[in-house]
């Protein structure tokens, strides 16, 4: 089962800022703040695993709760 | 929290909102719990949670900040009930990060997680949600329910003892004394 997970371009979040985006504090970072970022985005980068299907799938039957 | 005079979006919609905030909250789950497996179920109870409170979800405002509040909420929770196993699992955190390893120079990603998991997890949520998720100090401070200011001195603090756990820099090694105030 495959979802399009790409960034969603709505208008719903307006103010969405990447994980790479330059902080005010960008000048005083030290080596790792940019390791820490490759930690995240690398998970971003990641497909959803299968299990998540089960999850997508009760969504989309709507039998939660 | 009261359900205000909001709209809420259609269902197909939140859907497609949730499922968009789905890898960044992977992201940052993986980062507060240093372990895969946990994380993942983190994020699926996060994402059921968040169908289920759907109605207190207003339209226009930041799914992202949203479903990340429940997480960590959640997370929290399975923390103090220690129902589950979360200590850090630095091997299954090895496997994933080998393949990145070579390619941002002299730090180690698989040092970095583990360095994350060294410090207290309000100090490791607020700089994950700050250098890592792209969040403001606001926002940050409003998905962990505290002061701006105490977000800035998390953040503070954070930063000063992961630049003495990665020591990358020995100039930075005096900072967490400068640093250090009180909250």
């Amino acid at each position: 089962m495959e979802f399009a997970l790409s960034q969603p371009k709505g208008p719903n979040e307006p103010r969405r800022k990447r994980g790479d985006s330059p902080r005010p504090d960008a000048g005083e970072e030290p080596g790792w703040a940019d390791g820490l970022r490759q930690l995240y985005n690398q998970v971003l980068k990641e497909p959803l695993p299968d299990s998540f299907d089960d999850l997508l799938k009760k969504l989309d039957r709507g039998d939660h709760e | 929290m009261s359900e205000g005079p909001f709209e809420t979006c259609s269902d197909d919609d939140f859907k497609r909102e949730l499922l968009a905030a789905l890898p960044h909250l992977r992201a940052f789950a993986r980062g507060l719990s240093g372990r895969p497996d946990f994380a993942d179920d983190l994020v699926q109870e996060t994402a059921i949670k968040a169908w289920s409170a759907r109605e207190r979800f207003a339209a226009g405002t930041s799914m992202r900040a949203w479903t990340f509040a429940i997480l960590r909420n959640h997370y929290l929770s399975e923390l103090r009930r220690n129902r589950r196993q979360v200590d850090y699992d630095p091997d299954a955190a090895e496997r994933l990060l080998v393949m990145e390893a070579d390619q941002e120079g002299p730090l180690h990603l698989a040092d970095m997680q583990a360095a994350l998991q060294k410090i207290s997890s309000d100090r490791r949520e607020a700089v994950l949600l700050v250098g890592a998720s792209g969040f403001t100090y606001e926002e940050a401070a409003q998905i962990c329910e505290c002061a701006v200011g105490t977000m800035k001195s998390r953040v503070a603090r954070a930063r000063a003892e992961l630049n003495v756990l990665l020591n990358k820099d020995p100039s930075m090694d005096e900072l967490p004394k400068k640093a250090a105030r009180p909250s």
